[in-house]
């Protein structure tokens, strides 16, 4: 099971993180987004063709007030 | 005629520029975005404030509230300045580093690790050692540090672009418990002295710089104001009154009175 932010998520293994991110909503082009899978940054230009493992934990982050 | 008070300011502050990491920025008072009650109220107080420099902290993408505080701040014109609130190990500093960078495409971070719950107190070694490795992935790196002089040099040492020592724990209102080792900080390092955490009002703001700091962040002592747009305005008189206190040099202080009048010429009743 793939947890999107720590949600699962009925996405299947195999599909990619721009796949995860229009689940959420988001294009590949939207500003201000990073993503990380299962603990390491994922740069923007691989968003397209990295593909994600059975039990990958992805987290999509982006700007809040804070600090 | 006389001249404005607005042009007696531009004159009497000259060409005082603060430079960090080749960066030069007019205004010596940083932002921070948080606490304020509305982006609108956020927006109105970077204009009061001046400020060319606010932080933002980077979280879980939520749905309804995307993208405003990105098109708020660029709107204003200022500088991103993503810190990693929240982290409380070296390992979590830097993921949120990259992350930051990857998502704001700047490699300014604000370097936080917080190493105690109840007062928010910096983690010596693990800042030290996220600041080291992010100085060497070419990050230009502000830690907010404890308002230890040694440590503040050890991360000076390791090649970050400025300290923030704080005054008092984030958030306390307490301003600057320890002048004296801000003052030894000031001494100490080479890169701008950011003083941060624990602003309560315009007095802490204009002391911090009266004891050398270079610049201000403030936070709290802003948004969480009863008026945050007139804290703002008063955070920037501040800043720029004590930075030109100064640069002008206080008088010493003295026990006994020192007479301002001469007694010459003194009528004999």
């Amino acid at each position: 099971m793939i947890l999107l932010n720590g949600e699962r998520c009925d996405l299947p293994a195999g599909e990619t993180v721009a796949v995860a991110l229009q689940r959420m909503g988001l294009d590949a082009h939207a500003r201000g987004i990073a993503v990380a899978v299962d603990g390491e940054v994922v740069p923007r230009a691989a968003w397209e063709r990295f593909a994600l493992g059975e039990e990958a934990r992805v987290e999509v982050l982006s700007a809040m007030q804070g600090g | 005629m006389a001249e404005s008070p607005t042009r007696l300011d531009e004159r009497a502050q000259g060409e005082d520029l603060l430079m960090i990491a080749g960066r030069e920025l007019h205004s010596r008072l940083l932002l921070g975005s948080g606490g304020f009650s509305s982006l609108e109220l956020l927006s109105e107080a970077i204009v009061a404030s001046a400020t060319e420099v606010v932080t933002v902290a980077l979280r879980r993408v939520a749905p309804a509230a995307r993208g405003s505080l990105m098109d708020v701040l660029a709107d204003a014109g200022v500088e991103l300045l993503p810190n990693t609130a929240g982290c409380r190990t070296a390992r979590d500093a830097t993921m949120t580093a990259r992350l930051a960078r990857e998502a704001f495409a700047t490699d300014w971070i604000k370097l936080e690790v917080i190493g105690d719950e109840d007062t928010l107190l910096p983690d010596g070694p693990e800042l030290l050692r996220a600041a080291e490795e992010l100085v060497d992935e070419g990050f230009v790196v502000l830690p907010y540090t404890s308002d230890d002089p040694v440590l503040a040099r050890r991360l000076a040492d390791v090649g970050c672009a400025a300290v923030m020592p704080l005054g008092s724990p984030i958030g306390s209102g307490m301003g600057i418990r320890n002048p004296y080792n801000i003052a030894l900080i000031r001494e100490a390092v080479q890169v701008p002295v950011v003083l941060d955490a624990g602003i309560g009002t315009a007095s802490d703001a204009a002391l911090a710089m009266e004891l050398g700091c270079d610049a201000v962040l403030a936070a709290s002592a802003i948004s969480r104001a009863q008026e945050p747009v007139r804290m703002a305005h008063a955070m920037r008189a501040a800043v720029q009154a004590g930075r030109l206190a100064r640069r002008a040099g206080r008088i010493p202080r003295r026990l006994y009175a020192t007479a301002s009048t001469p007694e010459e010429g003194l009528a004999e009743l």
